[in-house]
């Protein structure tokens, strides 16, 4: 089986509004499933979680603090999964609950 | 008669891994052969004294002073002793006298027995032989009760410790508890033999229901003898410990008298034993000081859950998560199958299905039984071809007997 990296981005959304309840389903959807990956034996590891804020550093030394405007989509967090090949790896991330907020998921196999 | 031959039989069994522990702990762990056979020869001895004057008054104080003149004799007839064994004991320490080294007092015993679980767990012996020889020397079992466990034969058993002993020896693996930097993840192992043990004793296919039970409760007992040590007292140590306690609590229930295997759903719950989940309570709130969450720590707040009958979405939707957070740090394919029992009572029999479907662990008769589960009431004719085939896989008399029952409920 190969690696493959799920990448996950998603609109910028200011979570500070969130009630609690919307927070936990939210974390509910995610749990479940990267659980139903795991319970198939294909996850390679999760990645760690990134934090909201960063800096972007450009040519000409220009720092900028986040939210990203430029790019549409903030990228969200990683994961890598085992699959054999890129369909595979693919139809797994059906399901996404980046997809559900209007987010994508960018899948690629991580070189040998 | 019958009662006084058993109490004899726990009290040497419960000595036999002391003294083991304690000369083995004196003398060196190469000696620990000798060791066995010199306690053995104190209980036929006593068996015999016994017999004929009546046990003392404190048996154990007799059995200590035995083991002690024939080990003693043993070591000065063979000129062992003060070629060998009295420059390293004097080395280590130099006050001693060889009459005092050999001491079987109630510290001497407790820090020989953790040395001697060290010693026993060390990764350099095949796990297997690692459980069969931590039920000879940490448990006193026999030789034929550890093959029956293993539904084994002596022989069998007999090489494997024999080549465990060995292992012992060439690693010069010495009675000492490992550094503090390596302890943690020694213990690991240890807790991981434990666990096994347990597991062993727990859902063994042997018939033996007495010594199954022993086993968990031995199992129990090195657990606890980890918490009195602060080195060893760690949070998922404790979570073990309570991890056991909750499933102990149902041993009772979950057999009846000619064997059968209950169900959880069809379990009494009066037969729950309240008391070990009492502890089984205590130890889970003690697992929860720091950071760490071992796999420990989720399979006993499963288990915890477990002792809860009443179902409600709560309790689903928490074993569910804990199941996700379990298969992240530990897969294999009984979790999946759980976990996914535990979707289909969280989020319904589609989400489950559609779930149960990725997982194709076509060679596991629990898999089919669980389609077969959701099947119900979609599709009865998929629900049955699954228990069907669950029925062609499944092993045991008794596990066949079940699906065939299920089957029937559904023709």
């Amino acid at each position: 089986m190969k690696e493959f990296m799920l990448i996950f981005r998603q609109p910028s959304y200011d979570y500070s509004q969130a009630t609690s309840e919307e927070m936990q389903a939210i974390g509910k959807k995610w749990a479940d499933w990267v659980g139903g990956i795991a319970a198939q034996g294909k996850l390679g590891a999760t990645g760690r979680r990134l934090e909201t804020d960063g800096k972007v550093l450009k040519a000409g030394g220009v720092i900028t603090d986040g939210p990203f405007v430029e790019i549409r989509e903030r990228l969200g967090s990683f994961m890598i999964v085992k699959a054999d090949t890129l369909e595979e790896a693919t139809t797994l991330a059906h399901g996404c609950p980046a997809l559900d907020a209007n987010g994508s998921v960018e899948i690629r196999a991580i070189m040998q | 008669m019958e009662k006084e031959t058993a109490s004899l039989k726990y009290l040497f069994q419960q000595e036999f891994a002391k003294m083991v522990a304690v000369i083995s702990h004196t003398y060196g762990l190469q000696h620990i052969e000798l060791a066995e056979d010199i306690v053995s020869e104190t209980f036929l001895q006593a068996m015999e004294t016994w017999g004929i004057k009546g046990m003392p008054a404190n048996p154990t104080a007799w059995l200590y002073l035995v083991a002690k003149q024939k080990t003693l004799y043993h070591f000065r007839r063979n000129k062992i002793y003060e070629e060998k064994v009295l420059p390293e004991i004097t080395h280590r320490n130099e006050k001693s006298t060889e009459g005092d080294v050999l001491e079987f007092s109630p510290q001497q015993i407790k820090d020989s027995q953790l040395q001697m679980l060290f010693a026993v767990c060390n990764p350099a012996i095949a796990s297997e032989a690692q459980i069969g020889l931590a039920l000879r020397i940490l448990c006193g079992f026999g030789i034929e009760e550890i093959a029956e466990a293993f539904l084994s034969n002596k022989e069998t058993i007999n090489k494997r410790l024999f080549r465990a002993k060995e292992k012992l020896r060439t690693e010069q693996i010495k009675m000492e508890l490992p550094p503090e930097h390596e302890i943690v993840k020694r213990l690991d192992n240890v807790l991981h033999i434990i666990y096994l043990l347990f597991s062993e004793g727990y859902y063994s296919q042997t018939q033996n229901q007495i010594l199954r039970k022993e086993l968990c409760v031995e199992a129990l007992r090195l657990g606890l003898m980890l918490t009195e040590y602060e080195a060893t007292n760690r949070p998922s140590t404790n979570a073990l410990i309570a991890l056991m306690c909750f499933h102990a609590s149902r041993f009772d229930a979950r057999q009846t008298p000619d064997d059968t295997v209950v169900l959880y759903e069809a379990q009494d719950e009066s037969l729950w034993d309240q008391a070990l989940i009492h502890q089984g309570e205590h130890f889970l709130g003690l697992s929860a000081r720091g950071q760490e969450i071992s796999s420990y720590h989720l399979e006993a707040r499963i288990a915890y859950w477990h002792c809860i009958k009443e179902d409600s979405p709560e309790k689903w939707e928490e074993i569910l998560q804990l199941y996700n957070q379990l298969l992240l740090i530990n897969y294999s394919p009984s979790v999946a199958l759980n976990r996914t029992f535990a979707l289909y009572k969280a989020n319904g029999r589609k989400a489950a299905l559609i779930e149960a479907e990725k997982l194709q662990l076509t060679d596991n008769h629990f898999y089919f039984l669980l389609l077969g589960e959701l099947y119900k009431e979609i599709d009865n004719a998929k629900a049955l071809s699954h228990l069907q085939k669950a029925y062609n896989l499944a092993k045991t008399d008794a596990e066949k007997q079940g699906i065939r029952e299920k089957i029937n409920q559904l023709t």
